[in-house]
């Protein structure tokens, strides 16, 4: 980035995020959260929340936390040991930080996609099927089967793969294994889904039919997606939050955000100066 | 937004799912307990074996690092030893010390009266007695027709009752000693006439069919040897092969074969090559047994493959970009392995060299095949003298009946492992002296 | 001149030829000035100078000491008289030894027919000179050589790509040792192998049922008696390796799983080297602990419980082997699970996956191609294990699948048929090469089957 540009070049740290970080139905909100990996800071006093049924899209340019954030909000980075976290994070009514919250249960209820597609080296069938199992969703066979196809139809996947359910999941297409991944999250029926540039790894087409999927998911589930393409950003997202180096800068509606941005870092970055 | 209120058809199941959830948690946290526990355990059964078998092994062989003696008032009678002239040594040294030792006994012990007790009393004093005293008649000449009392080496029964005995002579171990036998040494023991002292001998001699005789110099020189040879031999041809494969070997068959090979015969168990010198070296070459230069020959070929492997690792360790360089400044290829790769890759070539010579220092199966089992009781002077080395040595004394042979086994596995810890401590700091390096 | 020293003149010749060379090739150029008119640097003119030299005088000498005795030994006979002559082959060897001896020491005060004295003072005369020819070839070659290859020195030699041709060449002949050894060992123990099996017929061998060698020392009793079945050995064999298996495989693996997994860094750093550790222990120390320390602790346990454990028990053993392979289990093992990439983790555990949900269902099938080949290596240990089963198993070859009867190995018996003085050419001894090949085979089937299996895994994730 151009830290010379007279425009940009303004001193953050005591800066306020603009816009509007909250909202009245909120499914998931955050406050005044910082994150360190060892000294290092990555998220410096971020509030957000998450409407219900909403898409908020994440952007910024890279390095400024927004996996970070991200992964925070499942407890991802509880397996990182370097990392610290502050904060208060809340899904509905429940602290997920609370040293009486489950992880695992709070997982089932907050899904995550990552960036490259990481299906497990088993079936597809056993790639669906390995949320609803390990959590003991399904009662018998048919259950499990009813539940990998609503999946895999929800995903989009089910008539490329109908055919060959045993076949392995490595052995599908980028764009296809990423909609595996993104079954095999449903299938454990969230309330949140997370997604990390879910299409970063894949080409224009398959990345079209994410989009469409994550439209239509939107219906049923609360997302947060993470997004490096503006336009993506633009046609999937009701909000957009603008992080800047481990701050949020501007939260706004996606329209608003892309035509008329209130923080000029905002519009230097969506004008494509940096980032 | 617009159905923000309006609860959607799939959320309805969401409750179902939350309580399906938590019904399922307890259980399987405790199954993640429970794997988790099986890991330590795991570990624990590890940690565990590794402590038992280094006690057993100390608590076994320590006591073998002192030997007891017994002072004797010894007279050197001129009748007795036959010895006219104490100028001619020839006399001296052929002279039979073994019955001022017996006279002494006798004269302290009146009680052994018939043959078969004389037998035994005699038997209290080791045979090696006799060297000593010997040895101090030639030093010293004048002691001719002198009583002196001297600390003479005991027999391994009277080393093994003294030792296990502590305060109580109920804890003794008695062994092949007979009540007579138990009683003077009591008596000794009364007297203040026994004690342990630092065993020098088993740091100094050969093998001998007598525990309290018996060392490991000879076995010490023997691996010495034989390591001597496995290092000139198995180092610079197992670093010229890695460079030849790392740097030249073009992608084909030969070199796919040769690599294939390798890898085999990394894992060829070690007999296999007993079995290889026995027919090759002793078999076809009709070289003679139990030589440190065939063992030494055997066990290279059994720590090639290892050096290789290793030396392939730091060869690969060396960044390219070094090669692109001197390359760059037109240094031909043998340059740029001579001048930059060898001394780069150097330590780490050298670390997993010592692994596999510590390996082979402490290799017993192929070097029975070739024969180093012999006893050998002479300190092998070079490679080309009949030896045994340190783990044949143990294995033959583990083998032995004799009670004392067990400490002894466990002081030169002690011995032994010294040797391998050192080496190993030694690879693991040049390792740690590189990693910081790169 | 003896040996060594001509073995020193060659060396001090080749020494010779490059100062020689590199001097002629200043010349050459015309003195250090000219140099850069020279195809390479004179260095390499005099390491080709040297080369040159050295090489064919060295080959030569060592032609030579290889050969000359086996030639005169070979003119020896053919002067003997021909009763001499007629003689099997064992008592002319006798005869040849005496004759060597005599020779040797140059002495009549060992009685002999006459024969034998003339034969041993022409074996001296022959010996001193192939000596004197020797020298003389050698210092010939060797000086020619050092002339023509100063007389070849020139400004258009390529000296430099000679010379590296010439050290890759060497460096091919020191990677293609492992090639011999292979070889080596496949034609040792395959020839002695084809003898016994002329006397003892392969399928009575690889199904017998009865092991008993030392019956069969008698001429009459080879084959026959069916003695060397070797069916119990391999089946002993089997039973202390499946023994040490069931030890090795849960704790090595499990030790690896918490290492790499659960284990906190430092602990790592702690644990894993006093693990690896228990790998550097010589094999003979855990054989010492097994039969003096394991055995007899079984044996009293047992009796205490009314059952009888033999002192030689197979399950000692076993129990001893399988703590040896936890280290090369856990290490291997380690390796595999820490080339499961890191995504595969991320995915179950952000399904809610608990972490020992995520092990055991994604972790350790993604590794198990690489687990198994570690394993089927340390089978392959097991089965080739000599000096532990050597001290704490038997010799008897019992046919059982009990754990604490004494069972004998094939590692064993083949110790114990060839330590010590043994005849070359008796069955007994043939035997052992035998089960040297079968287990050659085994091993060598099992090793390369694992190799494969673990190279096709780590490609997978590469
Ligand atoms: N595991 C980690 N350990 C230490 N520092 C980390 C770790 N992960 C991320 N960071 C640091 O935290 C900061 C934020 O990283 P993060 O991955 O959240 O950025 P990002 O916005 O997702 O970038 P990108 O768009 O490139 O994915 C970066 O400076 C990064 O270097
Ligand atoms: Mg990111």
């Amino acid at each position: 980035m151009n830290e010379n540009d007279p425009q940009i070049s303004q001193d953050i740290t005591n800066l306020i995020t603009v816009g509007n970080a909250f909202s009245e139905h909120a499914k998931m909100s955050m406050r005044n959260v910082n994150v360190f990996y060892a000294d290092k800071q990555a998220i410096h006093d971020v509030s957000l929340d998450i409407g219900k049924n909403e898409v908020v899209a994440m952007i910024g340019p890279s390095g400024c936390g927004k996996s970070t954030f991200l992964r925070c909000m499942n407890r991802m980075n509880d397996t990182i040991d370097s990392c610290r976290i502050e904060g208060d994070f809340r899904l509905e009514e429940d602290d997920i930080y609370h040293p009486n919250q489950d992880v695992v249960a709070l997982r089932a209820r907050v899904g995550i996609v990552f960036q490259k597609p990481n299906p497990f080296p088993k079936s597809i069938y056993d790639n669906v099927a390995y949320g609803p199992k390990v959590h003991g969703l399904a009662s018998s066979k048919t259950d499990l089967d009813e539940i990998v196809e609503t999946s895999l139809v929800r995903a989009g996947l089910w008539n490329e793969v109908k055919d060959r359910l045993t076949a392995a999941g490595t052995g599908l297409s980028g764009g296809q294994q990423q909609r595996l991944c993104i079954a095999r999250t449903i299938a454990v029926g969230p309330e949140v889904i997370l997604m990390d540039e879910p299409c970063s790894a894949l080409d224009p087409i398959a990345t079209a039919k994410i989009e469409e999927l994550i439209a239509e998911l939107s219906q049923n589930f609360t997302i947060a997606i993470v997004t490096h393409s503006m336009q993506q950003a633009a046609r999937v997202s009701q909000r957009t939050a603008y992080f800047h180096m481990g701050k949020l800068i501007e939260v706004n509606d996606t329209k608003k955000v892309f035509t008329n941005p209130e923080h000029e870092l905002t519009e230097a970055y969506i004008t494509g100066r940096f980032g | 937004m617009t159905n923000l209120s309006s609860q959607p058809a799939a959320n309805a199941q969401t409750p179902s799912t939350m309580d399906l959830v938590n019904k399922n948690l307890a259980k399987r946290y405790r199954a993640e307990k429970r794997f988790k526990a099986y890991g330590i355990a795991a570990i624990l059964f590890g940690l565990a074996c590794l402590v038992i078998l280094f006690t057993d092994i100390v608590s076994k062989g320590h006591s073998a690092f002192l030997q007891t003696y017994v002072y004797l008032e010894v007279t050197y009678d001129a009748d007795t030893l036959e010895i006219d002239d104490i100028n001619n040594p020839q006399q001296i040294a052929i002279a039979d010390y073994s019955a001022l030792v017996k006279a002494s006994l006798r004269q302290q012990f009146t009680d052994a009266k018939s043959r078969k007790e004389r037998r035994n009393l005699y038997g209290l004093v080791s045979n090696g007695a006799s060297f000593t005293l010997r040895e101090s008649l030639e030093d010293n000449p004048a002691l001719l027709n002198q009583t002196v009392g001297v600390w003479l080496l005991a027999d391994d029964d009277v080393d093994t009752y003294y030792k296990s005995r502590g305060d109580d002579k109920a804890d003794a171990f008695v062994g092949r000693l007979v009540p007579k036998q138990v009683a003077w040494i009591e008596t000794w023991i009364t007297n203040q006439q026994i004690k342990k002292r630092f065993n020098t001998t088993f740091f100094t001699s050969g093998d001998s069919r007598e525990p309290e005789q018996a060392g490991i110099l000879g076995a010490m020189a023997g691996s010495l040897f034989t390591l001597l040879v496995t290092i000139i031999l198995s180092f610079p041809i197992g670093v010229a092969a890695a460079v030849y494969l790392e740097e030249y070997a073009p992608k084909n068959k030969l070199t796919d074969f040769i690599e294939v090979n390798i890898n085999n015969l990394a894992a060829v168990p070690s007999i296999i090559f007993g079995l290889l010198g026995l027919a090759i070296f002793i078999g076809y070459f009709e070289m003679h047994r139990s030589l440190p230069l065939v063992g030494g020959l055997v066990l290279s070929l059994m720590t090639l493959p290892t050096i290789i492997i290793s030396s392939r690792a730091a060869i690969k360790s060396v960044p390219p970009s070094i090669r692109d360089a001197a390359l760059g400044l037109g240094a031909s290829k043998m340059q740029v392995i001579l001048h930059h790769v060898l001394p780069l890759s150097m330590p780490g070539m050298l670390t997993g060299a010592i692994i596999g010579f510590a390996q082979a220092l402490g290799e017993t199966a192929p070097l029975l095949m070739i024969g180093m089992v012999a006893f050998i009781v002479d300190i092998p002077g070079g490679i080309s003298d009949p030896s045994t080395v340190l783990p044949v040595q143990i294995f033959l004394w583990s083998d032995s009946p004799e009670r004392a042979f067990i400490e002894r086994t466990s002081a030169a596995i002690m011995v032994l492992l010294a040797f391998l810890i050192t080496m190993n401590t030694f690879a693991i700091l040049l390792r740690n002296r590189l990693e910081r390096r790169w | 001149m003896n040996t060594s020293m001509l073995l020193v003149i060659a060396i001090i010749m080749m020494a010779m030829a490059f100062f020689l060379g590199r001097k002629r090739a200043i010349t050459v150029a015309g003195g250090n000035h000219g140099i850069r008119n020279l195809n390479s640097l004179p260095g390499y003119y005099g390491t080709l100078s040297a080369l040159w030299c050295g090489i064919p005088s060295l080959l030569i000498l060592a032609l030579w000491v290889i050969f000359d005795d086996y030639i005169i030994i070979q003119i020896i006979i053919q002067e003997l008289p021909t009763s001499s002559q007629a003689l099997s082959e064992s008592e002319l060897g006798l005869l040849l030894n005496t004759v060597a001896n005599i020779a040797l020491n140059n002495s009549s005060t060992l009685v002999a027919e006459p024969f034998i004295i003339e034969a041993a003072d022409r074996l001296n005369g022959l010996k001193s000179i192939s000596q004197m020819a020797l020298s003389v070839v050698i210092l010939c070659v060797a000086m020619g050589l050092a002339l023509f290859s100063w007389l070849r020195v020139n400004t258009q030699l390529k000296a430099r790509v000679k010379v590296e041709n010439v050290f890759k060449i060497v460096l091919l002949l020191c990677a293609s040792i492992a090639v011999f050894t292979t070889a080596g060992i496949v034609f040792s123990v395959i020839f002695e192998s084809i003898k016994f099996f002329q006397s003892v017929p392969f399928f009575d061998f690889v199904f017998g049922l009865q092991w008993s060698p030392q019956m069969a020392i008698r001429a009459d009793q080879i084959g026959g008696s069916g003695a060397f079945g070797a069916v119990p050995l391999f089946a002993g064999t089997m039973l202390i390796s499946v023994i040490a298996m069931i030890i090795a495989v849960p704790a090595g693996l499990m030790a690896a799983i918490y290492l790499s997994e659960y284990a906190s860094p430092k602990v790592r750093t702690i644990v894993k080297p006093a693990l690896e550790v228990l790998a550097g222990v010589p094999t003979v120390v855990y054989g010492f602990f097994a039969a003096l320390t394991v055995a007899p602790y079984l044996r009293d346990t047992g009796s205490m419980f009314g059952l009888s454990v033999s002192s030689e028990s197979a399950l000692a053993a076993g129990l001893v082997m399988g703590v040896m392979i936890i280290p090369f289990i856990s290490s291997l093992s380690d390796d595999v699970i820490n080339a499961v990439p890191q995504s595969l983790r991320d995915g179950s555990l952000g399904l809610g996956a608990t972490h020992s949900e995520t092990i055991k269902q994604v972790i350790i099938p993604a590794a198990l191609p690489g687990i198994v080949g570690g394993i089927l290596l340390a089978v392959s240990r097991a089965i080739g294990e000599t000096m532990i089963v050597v001290m704490a198993a038997g010799l008897a070859a019992n046919l059982t699948a009990n754990p604490l009867e004494s069972v004998t190995t094939v590692t064993v018996q083949i110790v114990t048929l060839l330590v010590g003085d043994q005849e070359f050419n008796s069955p007994k001894t043939l035997s052992a090469f035998a089960l040297g090949l079968m287990l050659f085979l085994i091993t060598l089937a099992l090793n390369s089957i694992a190799l494969m299996v673990v190279k096709k895994y780590r490609e997978q994730y590469e």
